[in-house]
Parts: structure tokens; sequence; C-alpha cells
């Protein structure tokens, strides 16, 4: 059986890094693994969506609804857009950060109330405010590691393994910052 | 050793595999990452170039001068590219050529949804289609063989999933390298009536003996799981298929698209009860086995719009629902991708906005200009068009609305194939004006040099397209240069050329928001005794402010501190932190 895991958020919060840190982590865990990305117009903004599989053999690097196993969301109102690709009973992991789409700030729509209450009632959720922790570590950019450093506490590689390809997957510059949000997700 | 890699990453290392020496493509997504990681090879020359066509037009050079070479594109960048394709068919190769180019089913980042697989046929090259990172790496060495036994340049097709997603790729060496000989060689390489009769006898025979080839080549293989169902397939539906059918029905999958075999395709279908042809876009293979007399279930049943999905198969083949999954409401808003927070493109538009212009649009970050607030741009078409469009609108309806009218186009695309279009104007007596958003980069796909950006696609200093002269060389004698962040100057500016009776280039020069020199100081922030709540701030379409029970509030981890805002405020109710 495969493990599913989606990664949702806008445009521009880091996502890509985040599936590269969990597709470098299983990798090395000798599983069969495919991860689609999305780049280009939908980038600027928009909502953004990478898929990770793995597991003995994988075909399609898509997940379909119904078969996410985590999800992984990096704002609200993208969770709520991404839960029917939920499975059952299945994980999910929100910051509960929330950001406007433009048809909500033209007045166009409205955001919609309660997500979380609606994620509740229809997953294993974890809401945290990663904004918060990522700054607590020293940058609000790294809302990506904390997110992943609560998925690697949930899953069966070893903590080792995960700092080991924090300090692979990212920048010099950077790795202090993110192995601290990282141990803060993953002490939550 | 195996990596983790894009299927465009996989592209670049097969090329690099095979010895390639030269590849000149111009960006387009989904198919822009094969020529950045060529840059990773200090082994090949990469450049971007101009266009589509020149950068066919230079990989078909060195081809003939003997290396081995590619050109990328996305689908629509082979329309810019098919007039060297098509002739270069005649000519074929002397080091391997190869074309790739790639699809954008589901259009997620392109403006139409064309098969490319029907220029292959349209131009009888040969097309290969990879369906994983592993593939990609390994059909394009295959096509630089091909290319050179056939004497025929090769497609490879990709399609976003294909390009876009990583998987595992066995890592290899790079074989010999070195270039053949260089032949002048009139016959095979001046492509005039009387030597192009001969060689177009020689490309049908090439076809024939490719189509020999698809009947046993190792590309097109058979699964036979002794099911009465067969299912046809190619790139990235067979992984779909493969995901919803697993084991229950045989395969025959296509490595090779173009052109397709003819008794491989009938001896699997005798074997089967009901066949199945499984492929994103238009019915290419369903026609195929239409008219070789097999009957097969395909596009009636399945869709000529946007992408597959294993659960779309599971229900036609199988009678399958999906899993069951939570519903959503249809209410829930949408995000569509939005200009940036500091994006000059938004400065334009609120001033082209203001004043009432009917505009001209083109392809790149600023085609956002059409969506709301702004809702700025009236037409996008293609690169280039919003020049040459501009023309012929102006022609139709007259001076008066000529006055009201002006076309918008980024550096990236001025230079692709605006300039042509501003030629038409000046040389064919029109008066129009057109804007230049010249933010010093290739912002839509990615962040890539191009001429008037000074450096090439390795980062070394070069000479820079100075657009100014240009614009005065081709006749034009009214060029401007202006900040769209000055906003009451360049407002003066717009007012002033479009009055004009005459041709006029405004230069609105800003750079990108994203560009890592970029660094504005502090954010903005509502001093919200000041302000009035007009919101007129809302207009520009700002995805950082917003507004909750009344009140409106920046956000400061969007905010880049650009302070467009701050400059339209009429109460000075905006201040920087
Ligand atoms: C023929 C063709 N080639 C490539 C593309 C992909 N593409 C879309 S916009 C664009 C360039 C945009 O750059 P620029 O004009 O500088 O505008 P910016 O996005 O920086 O505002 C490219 C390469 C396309 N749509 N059509």
């Amino acid at each position: 059986m495969n493990t599913n895991i989606m990664i949702v958020g806008v445009g521009g919060q880091g996502t890509l890094l985040a599936s590269r840190i969990l597709g470098n982590c299983v990798l090395g865990e000798g599983y069969d693994v495919k991860v689609s990305e999305v780049h280009g117009m939908s980038q600027r903004g928009g909502s953004v969506v990478t898929y990770l599989k793995y597991g003995e053999k994988v075909y399609s690097p898509i997940i379909g609804k119904g078969e996410a196993d985590v999800i992984l969301a990096f704002e609200q109102l993208e969770a709520l857009r991404a839960l029917p690709y939920l499975k059952k009973g299945g994980k999910i992991i929100v910051n509960t950060q929330k950001i406007d789409p433009m048809p909500v700030i033209t007045g166009a729509a409205s955001y919609p109330e309660g997500i979380l209450d609606t994620l509740e009632e229809n997953a294993d959720l974890t809401a945290v405010d990663a904004m918060d922790l990522a700054s607590r570590a020293g940058n609000i950019k790294a809302v990506n590691v904390v997110l992943i450093g609560i998925l690697a506490k949930t899953s069966e590689i070893p903590y080792e393994k995960w700092v080991e390809t924090i300090r692979s997957t990212v920048p010099e510059k950077f790795l202090d910052v993110n192995l601290k949000a990282f141990d803060l997700g993953y002490s939550i | 050793m195996k990596k983790l890699m894009l299927g465009n990453a996989a592209i670049a290392q097969g090329a690099y595999e095979a010895g390639v020496r030269l590849v000149s493509s111009y960006p387009g997504t989904p198919s822009t990452e094969i020529t950045e990681n060529i840059v990773k090879y200090d082994e090949i020359f990469v450049e971007w170039a101009p266009n589509e066509k020149v950068a066919a037009e230079v990989a078909i050079g060195a081809s003939i001068a003997g290396g081995r070479a590619m050109s990328c594109c996305k689908h629509v960048g082979l329309n810019v590219m098919a007039d060297p394709v098509f002739t270069v068919s005649y000519i074929g190769s002397n080091g391997g050529l190869v074309f790739c180019v790639a699809d954008d089913p589901g259009m997620h980042s392109s403006q139409n949804e064309q098969d490319s697989r029907h220029y292959a046929k349209a131009a009888k090259i040969l097309m290969l289609e990879p369906s994983d990172s592993s593939e990609c790496k390994e059909f394009t060495k295959i096509a630089y063989e091909l290319s050179e036994k056939y004497d025929t340049p090769a497609f490879i097709r990709l399609s976003t999933r294909v390009s876009h997603s990583q998987s595992l790729v066995e890592i290899g060496t790079r074989a010999n390298d070195e270039i053949k000989d260089y032949k002048k060689d009139i016959p095979k390489h001046v492509m005039m009536p009387a030597m192009a009769v001969k060689r177009h006898v020689l490309v049908e025979e090439r076809t024939q003996k490719l189509i020999e080839y698809a009947e046993n080549c190792p590309l097109n293989t058979i699964e036979d799981n002794g099911s009465k169902i067969g299912v046809i397939t190619a790139g990235i539906s067979y992984m779909y298929a493969k995901e919803a059918l697993g084991d229950s029905v045989n395969y025959l999958k296509l490595g090779m698209v173009y052109p397709l075999p003819e008794k491989l395709i009938k001896d699997f279908a005798a074997k089967c009860d009901k066949v199945f042809v499984i492929e994103e876009l238009d019915p290419f293979i369903e026609e195929h086995c239409n008219n070789i007399g097999v009957k097969v279930c395909g596009k009636k049943n399945f869709t000529l719009l946007g992408e597959y999905t294993p659960e779309m198969i599971a229900k036609v083949v199988l009678n399958k629902d999906g899993a069951e999954r939570y519903e959503l409401q249809s209410d829930i808003p949408a995000r569509p991708p939005v200009l940036c927070p500091g994006c000059p493109h938004r400065a334009t538009f609120y001033v082209l906005k203001k004043l009432g212009l009917t505009v001209s649009g083109d392809i790149g970050c600023y085609t956002l200009g059409a969506a709301a607030p702004l809702q700025s741009v009236d037409t996008t078409i293609c690169m280039g068009a919003s020049v040459s469009a501009a023309h012929g609108m102006a022609k139709i309806r007259g001076e008066e609305f000529n006055k009201k009218l002006v076309s918008v186009i980024g550096d990236s695309t001025f230079m692709h194939s605006g300039i042509t279009g501003l030629v038409d104007i000046v040389y064919n007596k029109g008066a129009n004006t057109v804007i230049i958003l010249d933010n010093s980069i290739t912002g839509m796909t990615g962040h890539q040099d191009n001429p008037t950006t000074g450096k090439t696609i390795r980062g070394e200093a070069t000479k820079q397209t100075n657009l100014i002269s240009l614009c005065k060389a081709v006749g034009v004698e009214r060029v401007v240069v202006c900040d769209p962040f000055d906003v009451k100057a360049f407002e003066a500016v717009v007012k002033e050329e479009t009055a004009a009776d005459e041709p006029s280039v405004i230069i609105a020069q800003r750079p990108c928001a994203l560009l890592k020199s970029v660094k504005y100081e502090g954010k903005c922030k509502i001093d919200q005794d000041k302000c009035k709540k007009c919101k007129k701030c809302m207009s520009i379409g700002c995805p950082a402010i917003s507004v909750h029970d009344g009140t409106v509030s920046i956000d400061p981890s969007q905010c880049n501190g650009c302070g467009l805002c701050i400059s339209i405020c009429p109460f000075d109710a905006i201040v920087k932190e």
C-alpha cells in the first residue's frame, strides 16, 4: 500500500521546499517515490498543490479524491479545498493562518467561516499557528519546515533522518533557523 | 545511483549522457526546466534564444555542423518554431537533432490546449513520449540514436505531469561527444524546389522504415495479463491506467507515438474482446486505430478536455466508483493567481484603468491585469499580438479610438515577437502607443534572462539590447522611459503619447518585485486615525491589503513595501512602519 501525502498552500508560501525535504527523506528509505509539483502561472499567489506518493511501486504521480493519507495545509481555505482528497479517517495538519484570496479582497466572495470545525469533523486534525512558531525560530518564512516537523513526528522515519535531510536540502545560511523551526514543530 | 528527478531534469541528464553539445531554447511552462538544468553541465553550450524559431534554427545549424543538438519549448512554442521544423524534416540530421515539446493538458499555465502530436504527423518527424522521469532520460538517448540512424530530427513529447513530476532515475555517464564531420552537401542542405522534390521522396521512405521499426521497437511494449480487455495508451495516461486498472487488463504502451505501428496494434486487439484507447487531448491514437480498421472505445467514453485521472479511467473501463470522500459546498472562493505584492505591472494597469483606455494585451505576468479588480486588459492572443492586433484595431476603428488604445507587452515578449509588429505600425502609417513593461526579467516562466537583461543563461555579463535605440531604429521617434511607480508622471506620459499623431513607445521601467536585487525599506501600514475607509487602496488588487469588519489592513507577511498604495491614498493614511 502506498502512502499519499498532499501539500497545499498559496503560491509563494514555500510548499516546494517542503515537498523537496519530504521527497529526499523518504527516498533514502528505499521506497519508490513520485512527487508532482506545480510550476508557472498558478504559483503567482494562486492555490498550489503538491502530491507526494511513496511505497513499493508508484504509478500515477497524482492523488485522487478520497486517497490522501495526510494533507499538510499551509492555509485554512486551502485545507478545506483539499478536504475531498482525504481518505476516510485521514490526517490533516493545518497552519491556522488565513490569507484572503482575490475574490474575497474584491468583495465578490467571503472567506468561509468555521473551517477548523469542518476539518475537525472530517479528519484527524492538528491545527497550529505555524507562523508564530516560525517567527519564534527566527523567520516567518520557515512555516514550511515547522509543518514538516509536525508531520515528521507522526511518521515512522526516525528524527535523525529528518534532520540529516534538512541539512542536505536547505541552504547553509538558513540552516539554523530551519533546524529550530523543525524542532518546534516536532515537539508539538 | 538513483536520484529523485523532475522529468525535465531527467531530459537534461539524458541529453548530457547522449553527448549533446548545444541546447538553444525559449522558456515556456512546462518545458523551461529542461534548459535550466542543462546549465549544470559545463560541456554543453546552452542559451536562451529570443524566440522558439531562432532556438530551433540554432539547433539545426549545430546539427548540420556535426554536433548533437536540442531545442525545447512548450506546445505553443512549437507553433513559432514550426517553419524551420517542417523543412528540417527534409534535411534530416548530421549530429542528432531533438526537439522537446511540452503539452499542457488542463492548461495549468497556457492559453490553449493544443495537442503536439499532430505536428509530428504533419511534419513527418518521429515522436517519442515518455511516461516518467526514468523514461525521460532513456527516451532522450534513444531519440538521438534514431535521429542519426534514420537521418531525421526527433520529437520528444512531454506533458505537465511528466515534466513536473519527480521520480527515480538511474544516473549514467556521458557518451562520446565528438562532433561528426561537416561536409558541404547542397542537395541535402539547400532546400530549394529541385532539391526538396528529391528529399521529399526520402522522407516518405523514411516514414515507411520507421513504421517497420515501430512494429518491433523496444519502446512499444505489450503487457499481457490474460485479460479480454485491452488498453492502448502512451505517456502519463499509461501511469493513470496502471494506477486505476492494475493487472486486470492487457496493455499496449506506445513509447513512440509517431509513426504508429499497424500490425502490432491489430495483433494486440485481436486477442481482446474490447479495446480502450486512453490518451489525453485529441483522439490521435484512436483515429489511427480507426484508419487501420481496429475498433476501439475512445473519446466517446472519455473527453477531449483537460487531464485524465485514474478515477475517470476506473469508472469508464471497470465501472468502478472512486473512494468515499467529503463533498465540498460549491461556494468556497477560488484562489486565482494574482500580480505579486510590489509588482510594477499593478501601477501600470492602475493608470490605464483610470484613463479608461482599451488595452491590447499580451502574454506574461501582466496578462493578470485582466483579472478583478483591475480588469484593465481587453485582449490576449499569443506572444507579440498586443502590438500587431492593436494596429488592426486602430485601422478599423479610426483615429479617435486609437487615442484611447494602448498595447502592453513585456520585455521578453517584445524581443520574442513584439518588434515585428512595431515595424508594421511604423511602415504602414499607424499611430499606436506601445507600452513595454520592462521589469528586467522574463517573469511569468520563473525568472529567465533575456536579451534586454545583460546576462546569459549562465549568469555571465553580455551585451544588452537597448530598447530605446531599437525602437528608434525601426522608425519610432517618440520613445519615453518612465517609472510606473511614479504614478503622476506615468499618467501624464500616457496621456501625452496616446494623444500624439504618430507611433510612440513608452518603456515602463521598474524591476520585478521578486528579483533579489529589489528591496524596499519598511512595510506599509494603515494609519487607522487617518483612514476614511474610501477603499481606494483596494482598487489596485494588492493581495496584502484586505478589509475585515470595515477596517482596512495590510498583512505584513505579504507586503513588500513597494509603496504604491501610499502614493494613491487620497488621505495620506498609509505610512511606512
Ligand atoms: C510562443 C510562446 N512561447 C512561450 C510562452 C511562455 N511564456 C508566457 S509569457 C512569457 C514571457 C513573459 O516575460 P515578459 O514578457 O518579460 O513579461 P513578465 O512575465 O516578466 O511580466 C513566456 C516565455 C508562450 N506563452 N508562448
